[in-house]
């Protein structure tokens, strides 16, 4: 990805209306809703701080963490398998799914999954993944990919839905753009595919590694039919995602509804513990577990980009980021959007992909107010400019030089007072205009946005000096 | 070196800054200064836990009725709520109170299990819970007394819940307090608050998607709490 890929996006989604009524429409109303929802609790601070110190302790042990929640998955009779990285851990998954001799698959809304791409790589085995969360299976119609955490399908009004569900969903050519109806003929298609499944695939919003419980949080209902209703579960989750306790679900559940949809609580929560042993059974008798890196481990090691890995999924700060709610979730171009997904995606990539995200915000500081977990977004944002620019040669070269050059000019007040009386004639004749002449070329497109003012007849300096004389 | 040992010597190298004998684990007790020192426990009369939790679970959606903890009124209430919903047959636990199952009703036994094409089609489904969360309206099923495998309560559009206002706590960590236990014994829990939904089409909230369409709790409570709590 080059340094601009983001701004070049931008350009494209906002110059689609459609898009920005869309998200403008979404993003408020998700708004208003959380603050009202979060408001409801006296308490709510005390949380977030309980939510922080919670993700932060166990990151700091993740190894510990990670050895007892392998250690109570498989005496609860699940099966725990590791990956390094996406590759890995697609296979590990096509693997399983084979040795079920099942064809077709069940999947909740998982990020992980969407990360590694794990629908493709089923496909290319010859096995069917049919998203079941409703956003999820509207966008996986279209071909396309999420352009919101939790509201994948947010840049799609009605129309664009019904239209999709008439041309793809069988027996609905006369629908309606009602949702109720919408959801209704979701329902139907997906009950049947529900109700002849054999293998589900999920991924977890939380681990506890005490218990060995794994937990999905949902309002539709369709994670927990995945959840339930397949003999076989296979669940994808990252490393970073273990709780130590049962009790920190708590704070968790908490903060996540309430974040993320402005519920007090969302319609459904999940919690499982390995295979039941009860007479009828209840739930899937295969239970697997991944455990994906992917790059954590390398985010793990920074220690100020590391709070990154906080992060419980909940959106809100995608809902309050102004640049967000005008370019949308696609010109982020990645599985993870917004501010969250800023300081994410280069971070998992090692800083090979996304290296123009962390520009793409001003800094406002709104998403890390409404964290649930006290991710300090525009702080992680700035190191990441940092890093950036001193590990990538291409990256900011220019800028780069420019700095250090600054530097030494305002660190002598002889090469600062030279420096001034260069420039004056040069500012006073770029002021006003919009085109850059060619000794001004590198500020063209700085020019372009912005009126740049005339300098003042006296420098501060000459003001000072003459003062006394006055 | 396998994925495990490679995974869990990078997390190693990556806390390497983390000195030794720091607590693996933030706890409450121990960790919690004021910053972070949230409610645990609401204090209040049990008449305003209760009225708490039924305003909010009709919030979400669900129906709601109050009556006195007997088992005539159960069973006269569940009766009710069946004849109103259309349901003459229902799938039922075998370990549900006959006590509260009226008279009319047909029970459907999930013995030998059921397949889910079957239970997709029972017309309802009749279930206890394991408790209610007050703060949130929200009803727990741990796979105790009453409940059934979680398939029951999933598949059939109707769920008819019996609550009980000793099932009823006031706050999420209390509620979660108490459902360690399962967890710790291997059962499933489920947290359902109100009935399926979603927002995904134009952010335009549809009640009804997979799970039961028609949520309908009979919450019985007891005599002086339904006196005080009347209008």
């Amino acid at each position: 990805m080059s340094a601009s890929e983001f701004a070049e996006r931008a350009h494209v989604a906002l110059a689609d209306a459609q898009l920005r009524g869309n998200l403008r429409t979404a993003t408020g109303t998700i708004r208003a809703r959380r603050a009202e929802a979060v408001g409801e609790l006296a308490d709510w601070e005390q949380l977030r701080e309980a939510g922080r110190a919670i993700k932060e302790r166990a990151l700091r042990h993740l190894d510990v963490h990670l050895e007892q929640l392998e250690q109570t998955v498989t005496a609860a009779g699940g099966a725990v398998h590791w990956a390094r990285d996406a590759e890995e851990a697609n296979a590990i998954v096509v693997r399983l799914v084979e040795a079920t001799g099942a064809r077709e698959v069940v999947k909740v809304k998982s990020m992980a999954t969407e990360e590694i791409a794990l629908n493709a790589a089923l496909e290319r085995a010859g096995i069917v993944a049919v998203e079941t969360d409703l956003a999820e299976l509207i966008v996986q119609l279209a071909g396309e990919h999420p352009s919101h955490l939790l509201v994948p399908a947010i840049h799609k009004n009605k129309t664009e839905i019904r239209d999709l569900f008439r041309r793809h969903l069988p027996g609905c050519e006369q629908l309606g753009d009602d949702p109720a109806e919408l959801a209704e003929a979701a329902r139907r298609f997906l009950r049947e595919r529900f109700l002849r499944a054999r293998v589900g695939i999920s991924g977890a919003n939380f681990a506890v590694a005490e218990t060995g419980t794994l937990c999905v949080v949902e309002s539709e209902g369709n994670g927990r039919m995945c959840t339930t209703l397949p003999e076989t579960l296979i669940t994808v989750m990252g490393i970073e995602k273990v709780l130590p306790r049962f009790a920190d679900l708590e704070v968790m559940l908490q903060l996540l509804p309430r974040s993320a949809t402005g519920e007090r609580m969302n319609p459904y929560t999940s919690l499982w513990t390995g295979v039941t042993r009860t007479h009828p059974p209840d739930g899937p008798q295969q239970l697997h577990l991944v455990l994906l890196d992917a790059g954590r481990t390398d985010v793990l090691a920074d220690a100020v980009g590391r709070q990154a890995l906080h992060c419980i999924r909940c959106s809100a700060c995608l809902n309050v980021c102004p640049v967000f709610e005008r370019t949308g979730g696609h010109a982020y171009g990645a599985a993870y959007q917004g501010p969250i997904g800023a300081i994410l995606v280069p971070q998992l990539s090692g800083m090979r992909e996304g290296a123009s995200l962390p520009w793409a915000s001003s800094l406002c500081g709104a998403c890390y107010e409404v964290c649930p977990v006290k991710i300090d977004i525009p702080r992680v944002l700035v190191h990441l400019r940092g890093r950036l620019v001193r590990e990538r040669a291409d990256a900011a070269a220019a800028e780069r030089a420019g700095m250090r050059g600054l530097a030494r000019v305002l660190a002598s007040p002889r090469a600062y007072r030279l420096a001034q009386a260069l420039a004056r004639p040069g500012l006073a004749r770029l002021a006003g205009r919009r085109r850059a002449p060619w000794w001004a070329r590198p500020a063209a497109g700085w020019l372009a946005e912005r009126d740049l003012a005339p300098p003042p007849e006296r420098t501060f300096r000459k003001w000072w000096r003459g003062r006394g004389s006055r | 070196m396998s994925a495990r040992e490679a995974i869990l010597a990078r997390v190693r190298a990556a806390t390497a800054d983390v000195p030794a004998g720091e607590p693996p684990a933030w706890e409450r007790e121990r960790d919690a200064g004021p910053d972070s020192a949230y409610a645990c426990e609401r204090h209040e009369p049990a008449a305003e836990r209760t009225a708490r939790f039924a305003a909010r679970v009709r919030e979400h959606g669900a129906r709601v009725v109050e009556i006195p903890d007997e088992p005539g009124a159960v069973a006269a209430a569940v009766g009710a709520a069946c004849a109103a919903l259309g349901i003459a047959t229902a799938l039922v636990p075998a370990d549900f109170p006959a006590a509260w199952t009226p008279p009319g009703l047909r029970r459907v036994a999930d013995e030998p299990p059921l397949e889910p094409a079957a239970l997709a089609l029972a017309e309802g489904v009749l279930t206890g819970a394991a408790l209610g969360i007050a703060d949130t309206g929200t009803i727990a099923f741990d796979g105790g007394a009453a409940q059934g495998r979680r398939a029951l309560t999933l598949v059939p559009d109707v769920h008819v819940c019996v609550v009980r206002e000793r099932q009823l706590v006031g706050s999420v960590p209390e509620g979660l307090e108490q459902l360690a236990a399962a967890a710790r014994a291997g059962r499933p829990i489920t947290l359902v608050s109100g009935p399926s939904a979603t927002s995904d089409i134009a952010f335009e909230r549809v009640v009804g998607v997979h799970g039961p369409r028609t949520l309908h709790v009979v919450l019985a409570t007891s005599k002086t709490t339904a006196a005080a709590g009347a209008p």
